[in-house]
């Protein structure tokens, strides 16, 4: 196992930041943490990258103890913090030099490995890193992870703050990164990337909801569900969370996904009732749930 | 080795590329060092003065212009009346008034006793001390040339001699003084800044997750330092040389290695506060308010050490810039070699050991 994590716990103070987390991550596994803010995602890396001690429970990176062997974890592991954090002052290829050398590598060595990745960034090698955009930055921030050649590579919310086509991008980046046999543990708070993961574990308030693959755990989902909508979405969701049997009411894009507590459910019967409230163009819809409505589901 | 000189490379970046920290870095001292040398001064030059002489007779006039003569006082105006003393004093234009009475030289030869009223402004108690100091010291020296060839009774007089600082310049006294507070400001401040400049932005995270060991990480940052304060000590010590013409009487090559020490010795503090503070702000605030107001005022740079109440005196004994200040006034004003100076060498050392051993122990391998 590449990652191997047992009854951890992490308290601040009073505050509970995990509890009880027990998980394990295959090699050249991308494994998705997906939860809100303030889930403990943040707290689980620093545990896993030997920057925190857990009050209870252990874990191990590729075989290393994350609290005893801190040391060859540190020279084995790639870490890409949630804030961006290199160094602003310092061009791109400085950045990269820098963190090469620290590595005991240099860039040309382990080249191939991020050049898909950096001759992205390349025409910008001379800028600073801190008059980068937002995907930029992350880019060559996974290039300095990158760098060493890690066993695991640990990326903490990667793509938040950055465009959906550099989201996207960098998401493709990581399916080709897997192909190298790096194990990944990556967090996000978008519920669409979770889709893309091997694995996804559900975190919220430092619980472990559920762990599966992204088209088991929609599986999972016990109720048939709806995409409702209307001429005036305000309207809709307020009528929709008045109707007696709603079960959950949450607006989805342009629709609002709906489902019902009653097995025997009708579609018309809603429908009725919606025009009733003087709603028009409504369409009801059966649909299949995503990770997010599994994931409202279990936090409910 | 690589990565510490891939570190070290990384950290001349940073320092030459923040123009801020440049700027204070080199301009500090050169600008800290002329302030110190000609503004801030004890000394008294050609301050102005008023005469109101009631009695206009050989003597006064023989005073006065032995008065006028010496390059400490020039004359600014005579006035007439007493009431126009005040008038001249809110004017500001004088800083002193010398009233002579009424028949003043009759009554020094009838009487042996004339009365000279020295007035002075004492909204600035230093100098209106010395300026009654200095003009007693001219009247002095006239009675005694006067008295030539007299026989008298009983007479003590005091030969002064004033050895390393003949010409009482306090420039002399200063320069000490100005490169202990330039050392230290910019080898604690600077590093405490540099070092939680990483915590803040957060890089410390990722150094630490990487194979650098805490020490490498800690000698990076200061190295720089060292040899930024090396090139100031010279700076200061060139312009005093050539500009203040501030003899060196000691070893210069002493006065560089005394001088490295008490840069080692700032440089542990500021590591140390480093890792006590959490932001760069409060790393200043720490190294401003707890190492530069004791080094100005409980080193002895400004206010003799052997004047403060007791409790001060002992506290003095803890900040390494007084004992630094006491090597390099022996060294440059007084000639001497480490044999003068061992004791107190050896006190900065305990203390820099001192402290690079508790930064150790305080060094954070982790986050908490």
């Amino acid at each position: 196992m590449s990652i191997k994590i047992a009854n951890i716990s992490k308290f601040y103070k009073k505050v509970k930041a995990l509890e009880n987390i027990s998980f394990e991550v295959k090699p050249g596994e991308l494994f998705g943490l997906i939860g809100p803010d303030g889930a403990g995602k943040t707290t689980l890396f620093r545990i896993l990258t030997t920057l925190l001690i857990p009050n209870e429970g252990i874990a191990s990176v590729v075989g290393f103890d994350v609290v005893k062997d801190y040391k060859s974890i540190r020279n084995s592991v790639g870490y890409m913090p949630g804030r961006f954090s290199l160094y602003q002052d310092l061009t791109v290829e400085e950045n990269l030099d820098f963190f090469a050398t620290i590595f005991g590598t240099t860039v040309e060595e382990n080249y191939d490995l991020i050049k898909d990745i950096y001759v992205q960034i390349e025409p910008f090698k001379n800028r600073r890193a801190g008059k980068l955009s937002g995907g930029m930055k992350q880019k060559l921030a996974l290039c300095c992870a990158l760098i060493h050649k890690p066993k695991v590579l640990f990326l903490d919310e990667p793509t938040t703050g950055v465009d959906p086509v550099s989201r996207k991008e960098f998401w493709e980046m990581l399916k080709r990164l897997q192909q190298k046999d790096i194990t990944i543990l990556v967090s996000t708070p978008y519920m669409d990337e979770a889709a893309l993961c091997d694995r996804i574990a559900l975190i919220q308030d430092g619980k472990i909801l559920e762990i599966d693959t992204p088209k088991a755990i929609v599986k999972h989902y016990p109720k048939p569900i709806y995409n409702v909508s209307a001429n005036n979405m305000y309207l809709l969701i307020n009528c929709l969370n008045e109707f007696e049997s709603n079960h959950s009411v949450y607006p989805f894009g342009e629709f609002v996904h709906y489902t019902d507590s009653r097995s025997d459910f009708n579609p018309t019967e809603l429908e009725t009732y919606l025009e009733s409230k003087n709603l028009l163009n409504i369409k009801i819809e059966k649909t299949v749930a995503t990770i997010e409505d599994t994931f409202m589901e279990l936090a409910k | 080795m690589k990565r510490f000189i891939g570190f070290i490379k990384k950290e001349f970046y940073h320092i030459f590329r923040d123009r801020r920290s440049l700027f204070i870095l080199f301009g500090m001292p050169i600008a800290q060092i002329l302030l110190f040398g000609f503004a801030i001064t004890n000394e008294i030059n050609n301050v102005d003065i008023a005469i109101l002489d009631h009695s206009k007779d050989a003597t006064t006039k023989e005073i006065i212009n032995k008065i006028s003569a010496s390059k400490y006082f020039s004359i600014n105006q005579f006035i007439e009346k007493e009431k126009d003393i005040e008038i001249v004093f809110k004017k500001g234009k004088v800083k002193a008034v010398l009233n002579f009475e009424k028949d003043f030289s009759k009554n020094l030869i009838k009487e042996n006793n004339a009365n000279i009223q020295v007035i002075t402004d004492a909204t600035d108690p230093n100098t209106a001390n010395t300026i009654s100091n200095y003009v007693n010291a001219i009247l002095q020296n006239y009675l005694k040339e006067q008295n030539k060839g007299v026989v008298q009774a009983y007479k003590i007089i005091p030969q002064t001699h004033m050895v390393y600082n003949p010409e009482l310049k306090s420039v002399y006294m200063f320069v000490p003084g100005v490169m202990t507070i330039i050392l230290m400001l910019v080898s604690a401040m600077m590093t405490s800044i540099s070092i939680t400049k990483e915590k803040e932005l957060g890089t410390m995270e990722i150094l630490l997750v990487s194979p650098l060991k805490p020490f490498q990480v800690i000698i990076g940052k200061v190295f720089p330092y060292i040899f930024l304060s090396i090139i100031n000590a010279i700076i200061i010590i060139v312009l005093s040389i050539f500009i203040f013409k501030m003899p060196v009487q000691g070893s210069l090559i002493l006065l560089g290695l005394e001088s490295i020490l008490f840069i080692i010795t700032a440089l542990a503090l500021g590591i140390l506060i480093s890792t006590i503070s959490a932001t760069q702000q409060t790393a200043m605030m720490i190294s401003l308010m707890g190492l530069m107001l004791p080094v100005i005022l409980l080193s002895g740079f400004i206010f003799p050490i052997t004047s403060m109440p007791l409790p001060l005196q002992v506290i003095s004994n803890i900040i390494p810039a007084k004992w630094f200040i006491i090597i390099i006034k022996g060294i440059m004003l007084k000639g001497v070699g480490l044999e003068f100076i061992w004791k107190e060498t050896l006190i900065l050392l305990g203390m820099t050991v001192f402290f690079i051993g508790l930064s150790v122990k305080k060094y954070k391998i982790r986050l908490e």
